[in-house]
């Protein structure tokens, strides 16, 4: 059957493999802009930019300080890089949430949209800046390099797309594990449902909103650090990403946590298949979904009108 | 419009009329500011009067550029055929856009317009009539009505002039009309515009589809003027852009994205040596309005005349 369409079976576990990592950038991102939109009623524009800048400060942590500051041996490793990046990223999201975006919620959700848009303008061009865009290279990790022959099905699985495959679905699902299973969670649920209701209740909500808009920025700079060794980094790859995540974003709706996370995946997988099968309409076989998802359900596969 | 806002009107235009006549302003930089004002204009009906944002607005402008761009060269049309071409390619583009986006609100409308928009440049980078990371290059101006050379400078400030005047009164004669007061009452409160009775959708699609024509005229002009259409005018950067204009000039107000259009079309001129600090400028003046000047600079203008009298 294989050889009739001129695929081979190598080909396609390949493509699905790349599929399924692209869905788990896409599962994560979503998920950041899931749970920023909940709470905040805002689409934060700038993701794509801030998973640029996760990928940036692991690359600059892991070659570039050292230079600065005149230690050879000082370098950020990529272990380090992947707790501490999205650390720091959460507390750029706390400092833009407290100064700026606090500003807008009484206004229409549209200032949001376009202060992230703004924001995201100002770091996608002061790394173009700085580095210009061709791009730089980052090494995987000692451990992770190397690749597991399959010798069944003839093909050979690259470590690392595996380890970012199993560790961004493990923090997915813990995401999910503590918003739907947890009394965090629960507060958080409340405050999407009623934030005045839940203030009332004695809840710290302004807290409660800083903090879901750091740990979505935080999964964007997460997503950023996992990008990195197998993406080159470049000033333009989260913009060129963020808009595929919006329509990953419109078809699932943004009702619903595990929604974003299985439409982020699903898509993924979809656009790998159709690289296999018709390759010119990869890059637009997710926004033809879209498309034909608003024809059939506007409010998306697991969204409600809000 | 009372008399003081018709005499201020008639001096806007007496002095695009004497522009030729002097040198310090180059009439390039002039058609420039004239075609993305009209589109700034058009986006503006959209956004300004029947509150769409709309992030997809490049794929329009985009679209007729290389429509007219491609029928004036490669078929060798004359300019007017080939801008009608496309007006016309443009509005049903908005039509097929606009009713699939119309179907979500708020956030998720600017998002869906963005995806889509994007879903056109993938098409502009790989169909073969638009030469992919070229563009088209060297279109030829033509003979306007077969009589006017517009190879010509002057000529075709003259052209590109009479274009927009005829785009922005078409936009104010919309504005005023009843046409306009629903599409006001929509963005004003979009439930009781339902109760009254108007059918919603229908009258957001005709605002989406008059904005995305007059889009498409702003980009043909713009192909024109420049012989040249390429991927920046369909990339979502020229969206962001002409939010910008938009917002920067006044959101709602008649003469805002003019204003608003001048403005961010001489800084990019003054920036454009300097590299990315363009991008990073844009950002800037971005944060700045939706911080602490939301009403743009006509709107200022206006508000505090209001406060005056």
């Amino acid at each position: 059957m294989f050889e009739l369409l001129g695929i081979t079976p190598q080909g396609l576990v390949a493509q699905l493999l790349v599929g399924l990592i692209n869905g788990s950038f896409y599962a994560i991102l979503s998920l950041g802009l899931a749970i920023i939109f909940g709470l905040l009623n805002i689409i934060n524009f700038a993701h794509g930019a801030q998973y640029t800048m996760g990928a940036f400060i692991a690359w600059i942590g892991l070659t570039q300080i050292s230079q600065w500051l005149g230690f050879p041996e000082l370098a950020i490793n990529y272990w380090f890089a992947l707790i501490v990046v999205p650390l720091v990223l959460a507390g750029f999201g706390l400092i833009l949430e407290r100064t700026m975006l606090r500003r807008l919620y009484h206004l229409d959700h549209l200032y949001g949209l376009l202060l992230t848009f703004g924001l995201a303008l100002i770091i996608e061009g002061m790394f173009r800046h700085w580095y210009g865009i061709s791009g730089e290279s980052y090494p995987a990790p000692e451990l992770l390099q190397g690749a597991i022959p399959l010798d069944s099905i003839g093909i050979i699985l690259p470590i690392y797309r595996v380890w970012v495959v199993v560790i961004s679905l493990t923090v997915c699902f813990s995401t999910w594990y503590v918003i739907e299973r947890t009394k965090l969670g629960a507060y958080l649920r409340a405050g999407t449902e009623n934030p005045k209701l839940l203030q009332a209740f004695g809840i710290n909500v302004p807290l409660m909103i800083s903090l879901a808009y750091a740990y979505g920025v935080g999964l964007a700079g997460f997503a950023g650090v996992l990008a990195a060794p197998i993406f080159q980094v470049n000033p333009l790859m989260g913009s060129n990403l963020i808009i595929v995540v919006f329509a990953v974003v419109v078809i699932g709706g943004m009702g619903s946590i595990m929604g974003a996370i299985l439409t982020g995946l699903g898509l993924g997988l979809i656009e790998g298949l159709t690289k296999v099968f018709y390759p010119q309409a990869s890059g637009v076989v997710i926004f033809v979904i879209m498309a034909i998802v608003l024809l059939i359900r506007p409010a998306g596969l697991f969204g409600r009108e809000k | 419009m009372n008399s003081k806002t018709k005499l201020l009107y008639g001096i806007l235009v007496l002095i695009a009329l004497l522009l030729p006549f002097q040198d310090f302003i180059y009439l390039v930089f002039a058609m420039k500011v004239l075609c993305f004002a009209l589109f700034a204009c058009a986006f503006n009906l959209l956004l300004g009067f029947t509150g769409l944002l709309s992030f997809g607005h490049a794929a329009f402008f985009g679209t007729a550029a290389y429509i007219t761009a491609y029928f004036c060269k490669e078929v060798g049309l004359s300019p007017e055929l080939g801008i009608i071409l496309g007006v016309v390619g443009s509005g049903i583009l908005g039509y097929l856009i606009g009713s699939l986006a119309i179907r979500r609100q708020g956030i998720y409308f600017a998002m869906v317009t963005l995806a889509l928009s994007q879903m056109v440049y993938f098409l502009a980078v790989q169909l073969p009539y638009t030469g992919g990371e070229d563009g088209i290059q060297g279109v030829p101006r033509g003979m306007l009505f077969g009589l006017i050379d517009l190879k010509d400078d002057v000529a075709m400030y003259y052209f590109v002039l009479v274009v927009f005047l005829f785009g922005f009164a078409l936009i104010m004669r919309a504005v005023h009309s009843p046409f306009g007061q629903v599409l006001k009452a929509i963005r004003e409160n979009e439930p009781r515009a339902i109760s009254l009775g108007y059918d919603v959708d229908r009258f957001k699609l005709m605002s989406f589809v008059i904005s995305a024509a007059l889009s498409g005229l702003a980009g043909s002009m713009k192909s024109l003027v420049f012989q040249l259409a390429t991927l920046t005018d369909v990339h979502w950067h020229m969206s962001g852009e002409v939010v910008l204009m938009t917002l920067l000039g006044g959101m709602g107000t008649i003469l805002g994205p003019v204003v608003g259009a001048g403005i961010v079309v001489g800084l990019q001129n003054y920036l454009a040596n300097i590299g990315s600090w363009s991008t990073i400028a844009t950002g800037f003046i971005f944060v700045i309005c939706v911080l602490a000047f939301r009403r743009g600079v006509v709107g200022e203008i206006a508000a505090y005349y209001k406060n005056k009298n």
